[in-house]
C-alpha cells in the first residue's frame, strides 16, 4: 500500500460527494417538473417526444398504471433488442473486416438481451469478436440509457409515495422516463464521451486496422464507436463493455484519469439520488443519514480490498514471486490487473462497480486474492444498497429503511413510522418480500447450477478447489443483483475462433442466468411500486416525543446493522464454501 | 393496456433514433472534427506505414533486441482483435505454474546480462498476466532490468537506453491518478531510432 494509493481513494470520495450534492438538487427540480437551465435547449425536444409518444406529461398514474407502463415498455424494448441482435448479417456499419458478424444463437441472445434490458449487462460474449457496430450503438447503447432511466424512475416514484400528502398518483412514467434521459443521462454522457476521447478512447466507425510492428509481426486492432458507449455504460451503472475485457481495455479506459472519471460517473447518480430524496421529502437530514450509511460500508469495503490486493496471492507466493513494493514497482497481486492502474485504482474500481449494479471491471475479478474477491461477494450480498445501481440502489435502500424502522419500532415498543407515515403490517409484508426475493433467486439458481451436470459444464478448467464454486456462485449472485461483473472463467458461450460461426451458447447457463436477471429485476420493482402505492395516500401524523428519529447516528447504526444482518444471514453459508475458504488458506489447489 | 403497447412501440422507436443513432453519431462527428488522432486510436506510423497504436501493447517475444511486454492471455499474445483475461484464480495450481514459468523465462532472458538477478527481484508486472492482454505499459523496475539486455545486444551505452526509458514514460495524469508505466512500443521505436 502506498500513500499515493490512499490519496487517490480519499480524493475519489471527496470529488464524488462534491458533485453528487448539486446533481441531486438538480434532479429534484427535474422530477418536480420545474424549468431548469437545459429546458431552454431541450424543452422543444421534450415536447416533441411527448407528442410522438402521445403522452400527457401532467397526467398522474396510480402505482398499478405506473407499473403496467413500465413493464410493457420494458418488454417492447426486450423484443426490439432481440430482433436487432438476431439480424446481424443485414446490419449496416459492419465493422470488423467489412462484412458483419453472424448473429449469436437464440440462447446466448436471450441471455444478452435480458442482461441489457435489466441493467445487468452480464456478458457471455466478447464485443469485438461477435457484435456489429450497429448492434452496439443502436441495440445495446439504447438499452444502456433506457434501463438506467427505468431504474431511476422507480426510485422517484417511491420517493413520491413517501413524500405525498394525499391522492394516489406516483407521477407519470413516460414523463419521468423521458425527462431522466433528456435532462440527466444524455447531457452528462455527451460531455463525458468527448472527454474520454480526448484522453485516448476510440470513437469511429472504421474497419479494424492492420498494423505491422517493428519486428514484422502483424496485429489487427479493433475499432468502433467506443467512447459514446463507455460514457453511458458507466453513468447508467450498466457495465457492458464494448470490448471483451471491458474497462481494462486501453481504448475504453486509456489512463489513470479516465479511470477516475469513470468511477465518478458510476457513483454520482446513485449518491445524488439520495440528496434528491432528502430534498423531495423536505428533510435533507433524511438523505444525509442514508448517505452516511452508504459511505461507512463503502469505505470499509475499499480498505479491505486495497489491503488484500497489495498483499499478493497464495499462487504468487508459491511461485516464488516477491510482492512487496520496490523502487519502480508497486508490487501486489498484479495478475489480471493493468500496469497503468496498479493496485489502488484497480481495487477502488472493483469496489465502486460491485457496490453499485454497474459491474464494469478494469481488472480480472477471478484473479483477485481470496479476501479481495470476498469483498466483491460481500458487496453483492448487501443487495446493491451501498449506493447501488442508478435508482435501484435508492429504492432497495428505502426498503431497508422501512425494515429498519419496523425493527426499531418493535424494539422500543412504538408504532413504526417513517416521516409521519405509519408502517403497517401490509407494508412490512411487501417490504420483506421485496428485500428477500433477490437473495432467494441468487441462492436458488446457484444451487441448481451447482447440483446439475449441465450447470457445472460452465466452470472453467483452471478453477480448481473452492474456486469452481466461487465462479458459479458469483455468476448467479451477480445476475440476480443485476450487477453484471463476473468471475469470467464461468462460461455460457463456446467460441473456437473470432465470430459467431461455429460457436454455440451453453443453453443451461444462458437460460438460467437470463431468467434470474428478469425475475430479480422486475419482481422487486413491482414490490417497490406497491410499497409506494401503499404509502402514497397515508395520512401524515405530526412527530411527537415518542417518534423514533430516522435521521440521526443511532438510526444509521441500526440501518447498517439490518443490512449486514440480512446479507450475512442469507449468504454466509454459501460464502463459506467458496471465497472465504480461499481467503483463509495459503494453500494452492 | 393497448394504449401502453402503442406508446411503448413509439417510445422505443423514438428513443432508438435519438440515443442509438443521434447521440453516437454526433459524438463521432465532434470527435473526428476536434480530436481525430485520439478518436482513431492514436496510431503510430513509421515511413507512412502503421506500426501499431500508442495505447495498445504489442508482442516482441523471441526478439532480444527489444523490450518485452507483459505476459498476455490472448491468443496469440497481445491480440487486440480478441482480448481476454487469464481468469487464473488466486489459489489455483494453474496460476502458480503460469507465474513460475514466467519468472523462469524472464530470468533466462535477462540473467545473462544482469549478473546475480534472482527470482525475488523479478517485478510483479513481468510475472503476472495483464488484465486486457494488450497492456501497453511495463513498470519502471521492469524496464530498468531489461535495459541491460537491450543495451548489450545493440551495443549501446546503458545510460543512453536509460535516458530513452525516461522519455517513454506514461506518467500519472495530473501527478496522482493511476500508476506510472513505460510504454513498450514507444520505447522500442525510440531505441530503433538510435540506429543501434
Amino acid at each position: 500500500m502506498t500513500l499515493g494509493g490512499w490519496a487517490q481513494i480519499g480524493l475519489f470520495v471527496a470529488v464524488t460527494l462534491a458533485l453528487a450534492v448539486p446533481l441531486g438538487n438538480y434532479m429534484a427540480r427535474v422530477y418536480a417538473g420545474e424549468t431548469v437551465l437545459l429546458t431552454r435547449g431541450l424543452g422543444g425536444l421534450e415536447r416533441t417526444v411527448y407528442r410522438i409518444v402521445r403522452v400527457d406529461a401532467t397526467q398522474g398514474q396510480s402505482w398499478k398504471a405506473y407499473a403496467r407502463s413500465l413493464l410493457v415498455f420494458s418488454l417492447t424494448g426486450w423484443l426490439a433488442l432481440y430482433l436487432i441482435l438476431r439480424t446481424q448479417t443485414i446490419h449496416p456499419l459492419g465493422g470488423s473486416a467489412g462484412t458483419p458478424f453472424h448473429s449469436g444463437g437464440w440462447d446466448l441472445t436471450f441471455n444478452t438481451v435480458s442482461s441489457f434490458v435489466t441493467n445487468t449487462n452480464w456478458q457471455y460474449y466478447g464485443g469485438e469478436t461477435t457484435l456489429t457496430y450497429f448492434s452496439q450503438m443502436v441495440g445495446l447503447a439504447v438499452e444502456n440509457f433506457v434501463s438506467a432511466a427505468v431504474g431511476i424512475v422507480v426510485a422517484v416514484a417511491l420517493i413520491r409515495g413517501i413524500a405525498a400528502r394525499s391522492g394516489t398518483s406516483l407521477g407519470n412514467f413516460w414523463a419521468d422516463l423521458i425527462r431522466t434521459i433528456l435532462y440527466v443521462l444524455l447531457p452528462i454522457s455527451f460531455v463525458a464521451a468527448v472527454f474520454l476521447v480526448s484522453q485516448g478512447a476510440l470513437q469511429n466507425l472504421a474497419h479494424y486496422v492492420v498494423a505491422t510492428g517493428p519486428t514484422g509481426l502483424r496485429q489487427t486492432i479493433a475499432q468502433g464507436p467506443v467512447a459514446s458507449q463507455e460514457a453511458i455504460k458507466m453513468l447508467g451503472t450498466n457495465g457492458g463493455g464494448f470490448f471483451n475485457v471491458n474497462s481494462a481495455h486501453p481504448f475504453e479506459n486509456p489512463n489513470g484519469l479516465t479511470n477516475f472519471v469513470e468511477m465518478v460517473l458510476v457513483l454520482v447518480i446513485p449518491a445524488g439520488l439520495v440528496i434528491t430524496y432528502g430534498k423531495i421529502v423536505s428533510s435533507r437530514r433524511q438523505g444525509y443519514a442514508i448517505l452516511a450509511t452508504m459511505l461507512v460500508l463503502f469505505v470499509g469495503a475499499v480498505t479491505v480490498a486495497y489491503a488484500a490486493e497489495a498483499h499478493g496471492s497464495p499462487a504468487e507466493h508459491a511461485a516464488g514471486l516477491h510482492t512487496q513494493a520496490v523502487s519502480g514497482s508497486t508490487g501486489g497481486n498484479l495478475e489480471g490487473k493493468e500496469q497503468r492502474f496498479g493496485i489502488a485504482s484497480s481495487a477502488l474500481f472493483d469496489v465502486v462497480t460491485t457496490v453499485t449494479s454497474c459491474g464494469a471491471v478494469n481488472s480480472s475479478l477471478e484473479s483477485y486474492s481470496g479476501l479481495g474477491g470476498t469483498v466483491a461477494f460481500a458487496n453483492l450480498s448487501a443487495g446493491e444498497v451501498i449506493f447501488g445501481g442508478v435508482g435501484t440502489g435508492l429504492y432497495s435502500m428505502l426498503l431497508y429503511v422501512l425494515l429498519a424502522v419496523f425493527i426499531g419500532g418493535l424494539m422500543v415498543g412504538r408504532t413504526p413510522e417513517l416521516l409521519g407515515k405509519k408502517i403497517d403490517a401490509g407494508v412490512v409484508k411487501l417490504v420483506s418480500l421485496g428485500v428477500l426475493l433477490t437473495p432467494l433467486s441468487a441462492l436458488f439458481s446457484t444451487a441448481l447450477a451447482t447440483a446439475t451436470h449441465a450447470g457445472r459444464a460452465s466452470i472453467s478448467a483452471s478453477a480448481t478447489g473452492p474456486q469452481g464454486f466461487s465462479e458459479t456462485f458469483y455468476a448467479y449472485l451477480s445476475q440476480a443483483n443485476n450487477n453484471g461483473s463476473a468471475f469470467a472463467g464461468y462460461t455460457g458461450y463456446v467460441q473456437p475462433s473470432a465470430g459467431n460461426v461455429g460457436a454455440h451458447g451453453v443453453t443451461f447457463a444462458d437460460l438460467l442466468g437470463g431468467a434470474t436477471m428478469l425475475f430479480a429485476r422486475y419482481v422487486p420493482i413491482l414490490f417497490a411500486l406497491a410499497v409506494a402505492g401503499a404509502l402514497v395516500g397515508k395520512r401524515v401524523s405530526p412527530a411527537g416525543l415518542g417518534t423514533m428519529r430516522t435521521d440521526n447516528p443511532t438510526f444509521v447504526a441500526l440501518l447498517i446493522g439490518v443490512i449486514v444482518l440480512v446479507g450475512a444471514l442469507t449468504f454466509f453459508p454459501a460464502l463459506l464454501l467458496g471465497p472465504i475458504v480461499g481467503a483463509l488458506t495459503g494453500r494452492v489447489y | 393496456m393497448r394504449r401502453d403497447l402503442v406508446r411503448s412501440a413509439l417510445a422505443v422507436l423514438t428513443l432508438t433514433v435519438l440515443l442509438g443513432l443521434g447521440y453516437p453519431l454526433i459524438v463521432t462527428g465532434v470527435s473526428q472534427l476536434i480530436l481525430p488522432h485520439q478518436a482513431n486510436g492514436e496510431l503510430i506510423r513509421v515511413d507512412g506505414r502503421v506500426v501499431g497504436s500508442a495505447r495498445i501493447g504489442q508482442s516482441f517475444a523471441g526478439n532480444p533486441r527489444y523490450f518485452q511486454s507483459r505476459p498476455s492471455a490472448t491468443a496469440p499474445a497481445d491480440n487486440p482483435a480478441a482480448t481476454t483475461f487469464s481468469n487464473l484464480g488466486p489459489n489455483a495450481s494453474a496460476t502458480e505454474r503460469e507465474i513460475a514459468g514466467n519468472i523462469r523465462a524472464y530470468l533466462k532472458l535477462e540473467g545473462p546480462f544482469l549478473a546475480g538477478l534472482h527470482a525475488s527481484e523479478v517485478p510483479v508486472d513481468a510475472a503476472d498476466s495483464s488484465a486486457s492482454g494488450i497492456d501497453p505499459d511495463i513498470s519502471l523496475a521492469n524496464a530498468r532490468i531489461q535495459a541491460h539486455r537491450v543495451a548489450a545486444v545493440r551495443h549501446l551505452r546503458p545510460s543512453a537506453v536509460t535516458a530513452l526509458i525516461a522519455s517513454s514514460m506514461d506518467g500519472r495524469p495530473l501527478g496522482i491518478f493511476g500508476e506510472p508505466g513505460v510504454n513498450v512500443l514507444e520505447l522500442n521505436l525510440a531505441v530503433d531510432r538510435t540506429g543501434g
